[in-house]
């Protein structure tokens, strides 16, 4: 029956068809429709997302990497699933937090509209609270690293005791999830410090002495920038308890693209320095990589190969293309762009 | 492919690929960095000679090297305007093409569904379905699929509209036809002995093109080669004209890949085949409306109106009179300017309704195209007066007419080149007739070499 379908579809897929007619069915791409979006703070908004049939759920603490079309190009980033237990027929939600110079956070919060089919993945992620779960859990977020804990709250703060959160934000308007947290503390469900950083400065955590003064007997999870993170590895590591510590990385970085760079051709385990003026292409060829190629003048398209990572520059108009882990493959012409940058390819 | 032209370098026009230079592993050796990817050259370029080597005037001798690199930055921009400007309203617009497409071909093919149904004399369904699946393949092979082998819709990141996925309905496999058209053609068009286009090696349209006895019979061939289009494109992407002349000097690994790739050819056809000529006829026999072989019939036809509409379009690409032709020499170092000015030179347009351009995947603006393969077809309208604009103010002919005229004059090009040029001191009933001696005596008369 499939064989019969697919050789009246060629050359195309049945799917290809079956997507006009219904793009959330079971087995097709994942996708998920926008069904309303509310704002947190000026900056932030949590939107909920109605997920196509083949969503295989999530654990609290898990993120989803979405991929949607802005100005007719799909960007892929990654967010925290924020909803609850009590979500109504499955929704799940995220809640970004727009970020300078952010295409997608800042699309998300202030542009997108509610009836938006954008693509999904699974959820993915090991920044999750274990089977048994912790007795004094501690967790410290700072900015929009509350996402994934208050993902972890919603679905779990009934059954977790003595919970210690320290949530750091640059002001009191900006503290995400604000009144959540606030009436959680007030109900003695967790016990909540604040630190805003124009008030208080930032976190030192060497204040946790005195804020959560039995926080060596605590298992802690930590989400926030890098500088947090860095900051609590090395802490708990000196005080001899990484075992005792769950950090999540999330990478908003923006790729500084630069003139030349490293190109590391992944498959063959080659890495060249290239730099800013020469075609990858040529390049990868120079060092004996098995590169596709063609016109070798950006018209034919025969060298396109898949970044995986790092930025790149075309030779002809200067055009900067970026990627990173979060944001997924972009395919490049090799015979036109040169490294701006370290770059991981395909190859 | 290893039976395509060689690659032209600026330094090294015999190199075959790039030698990898010894002094700095990490430089590209020198010559490999293709001198088009650039408007302006590191060595002054030479002026046009006042004629070609045929004897046929220079279109271009009036410009300078410099006013060449002018035109070049002038394009360069008019690209990078839109390219910049690409957005939503672009991919909605090729989403919605797709779309069209595809609920058009479905329907059809459900109308085929009941294709021997009968009423008042006629199969209204046959009717409907043949015409509705003969437009949905059209579209589908000009204004989808050859488009977005191009790469025109690449930026948008969609991995299912894109250059590296894309498979049309059409016998030649994309990997192939991408390498033929996108590289070869693209890259040499109207070069003389390097543009496989020029004629597909079957038929004489420019006058610098040497006549050989072959070419008697052109007007035979065009008509033939127009109805059943998609297989000639399919063994012309294969090279297989090349294949069977040069057979016994190929090496065996030139010949493994031509099995390879021969037997991907196959394989697509067969599967093209079963699709229309046995599923289909075969689902319309479930509904027992005797509409079996009105399918098949409706496919056979929709195939032809298809092979023959593409045909049409793309002989005016490059065949109409006052389209120029390229020499090899005149290639060597080319920058990116000198290669704009061949693109607009050797490339000639359509002028109609808008549908008629989405019919033409917008190949009537085959100058734009030419110019920039990879921007998107829905864009070709708005720039078009500005490069006739360009065109004009550097007095270069920018070649378009209706569709009737334009195709009359390639099948009155095919009539009248199919005789030899007219010689001093001999006839050209004499020289037919000479080829014909020599081609009965074993002797030639079977090159189809330029």
């Amino acid at each position: 029956m499939r064989k019969v379908a697919e050789a009246l579809a060629t050359p195309l897929v049945p799917g290809d068809y079956l997507d006009l007619l219904d793009p959330m069915r079971a087995g097709a791409d994942l996708r998920g429709r926008i069904v309303s979006i509310t704002a947190e703070t000026a900056d932030s908004a949590t939107l909920t997302i109605r997920p196509g049939r083949g969503w295989a759920g999530h654990v609290p603490g898990q993120y989803v990497r979405i991929g949607i079309d802005i100005d007719g190009v799909r960007h892929w980033r990654a967010y925290s699933l924020t909803h609850g237990d009590g979500t109504p027929d499955d929704l799940i939600s995220i809640t970004p937090k727009a970020i300078p110079d952010g295409v997608v956070s800042n699309h998300l919060v202030h542009m997108a509209q509610p009836g938006t089919v954008v693509m999904l993945d699974q959820a993915a992620g090991d920044f999750t609270l274990p089977e048994v779960l912790p007795e004094r859990p501690l967790f410290i977020t700072a900015g929009s690293g509350v996402t994934p804990v208050i993902g972890m709250f919603r679905n779990h703060l009934g059954s977790l005791r003595d919970v210690v959160h320290v949530h750091c934000a640059p002001t009191e308007s900006a503290v995400m999830f604000r009144d959540e947290l606030r009436g959680y503390a007030a109900a003695s469900r967790l016990t909540l410090h604040e630190n805003h950083d124009n008030v208080a400065g930032i976190l030192s955590l060497t204040s946790l002495d005195e804020l959560v003064p039995d926080w060596r007997e605590r298992e802690t999870w930590v989400c926030g920038p890098t500088g947090l993170l860095d900051a609590a590895e090395s802490h708990w590591a000196t005080a001899g308890l990484a075992d005792q510590l769950h950090v999540e990385r999330f990478r908003t970085s923006v790729v500084e693209p630069g003139e030349g760079g490293t190109v590391t051709f992944d498959r063959a385990s080659v890495t060249v320095d290239a730099d800013g003026a020469t075609p990858i292409l040529d390049a990868g060829e120079a060092a004996g990589v098995l590169m596709p190629s063609g016109c070798r003048m950006g018209i034919c398209f025969g060298c396109v190969v898949t970044m995986r990572e790092g930025a790149v520059r075309d030779l002809r108009s200067g055009e900067i293309t970026t990627t990173d882990e979060n944001s997924g493959d972009v395919r490049i012409q090799t015979c036109v762009n040169a490294a701006a940058g370290p770059c991981h390819l395909d190859l | 492919m290893t039976l395509a032209p060689e690659r032209t370098t600026s330094t090294d026009s015999t190199a075959t690929g790039p030698l990898p230079s010894t002094e700095n592993p990490n430089m590209p050796a020198p010559g490999t960095v293709n001198s088009r990817l650039s408007v302006t050259s590191a060595e002054p370029r030479p002026q046009r000679p006042e004629f070609k080597k045929s004897g046929r005037p220079n279109p271009a001798a009036h410009l300078t090297p410099e006013q060449i690199e002018e035109i070049g930055h002038e394009l360069d921009a008019i690209r990078a305007e839109v390219m910049e400007s690409r957005g939503a309203s672009d991919a909605a617009y090729i989403r919605k093409v797709i779309k069209t497409q595809r609920y058009l071909e479905m329907g059809s093919r459900a109308a085929l569904l009941f294709s021997g149904v009968k009423y008042k004399g006629v199969r209204p369904f046959w009717w409907i379905g043949t015409a509705g699946l003969g437009v949905s393949k059209i579209l589908e092979n000009m204004e989808i699929g050859h488009n977005v082998m191009h790469g025109q819709w690449d930026w948008m990141r969609d991995p299912k509209i894109h250059s590296t996925a894309w498979e049309w309905d059409n016998a030649s496999p994309s990997s192939q036809w991408k390498h033929s058209h996108n590289e070869i053609h693209h890259t040499f068009t109207n070069v003389l002995g390097r543009d496989n286009d020029l004629g597909y090696g079957i038929l004489r349209v420019d006058e610098d093109q040497k006549w050989t006895l072959f070419y008697l019979f052109q007007p035979i061939w065009h008509v033939a080669n127009a109805a059943i289009f998609e297989y000639s494109i399919a063994a012309y992407d294969l090279e297989l004209g090349g294949y069977l002349a040069k057979r016994k000097r190929l090496s065996d690994e030139d010949k493994a890949e031509f099995r390879k790739n021969a037997q991907e050819v196959v394989a697509k056809i067969k599967r093209q085949a079963t699709r229309d000529y046995v599923l289909h006829p075969a689902l319309a026999a479930a509904t027992f409306t005797g509409s079996t072989r009105h399918t098949l019939t409706a496919n056979i036809v929709a195939n032809l109106i298809r092979n023959v509409w593409t045909n049409t379009v793309i002989i005016c690409g490059h065949f109409p009179p006052d389209i120029e032709t390229f020499e090899k020499t005149s290639i060597e170092g080319e920058t990116r300017g000198e290669w704009y000015l061949r693109q607009m030179l050797g490339s000639g347009n359509i002028h109609g309704s808008k549908a008629m351009h989405v019919m033409t995947g917008n190949l009537s603006h085959q100058i734009e195209h030419h110019l920039f393969p990879d921007m998107p077809s829905n864009r070709y309208a708005k720039i078009a007066p500005k490069i006739r604009d360009l065109m004009e103010r550097h007095d270069l002919h920018y070649v378009t007419g209706s569709l009737p005229k334009q195709v009359a004059s390639v099948y009155w090009k095919v009539v009248e080149l199919s005789l030899p040029p007219k010689r001093e001191g001999t006839t050209r009933r004499a020289t037919i007739l000479r080829a014909a001696k020599r081609a009965i005596k074993g002797k030639g008369g079977q090159g189809r070499r330029y």
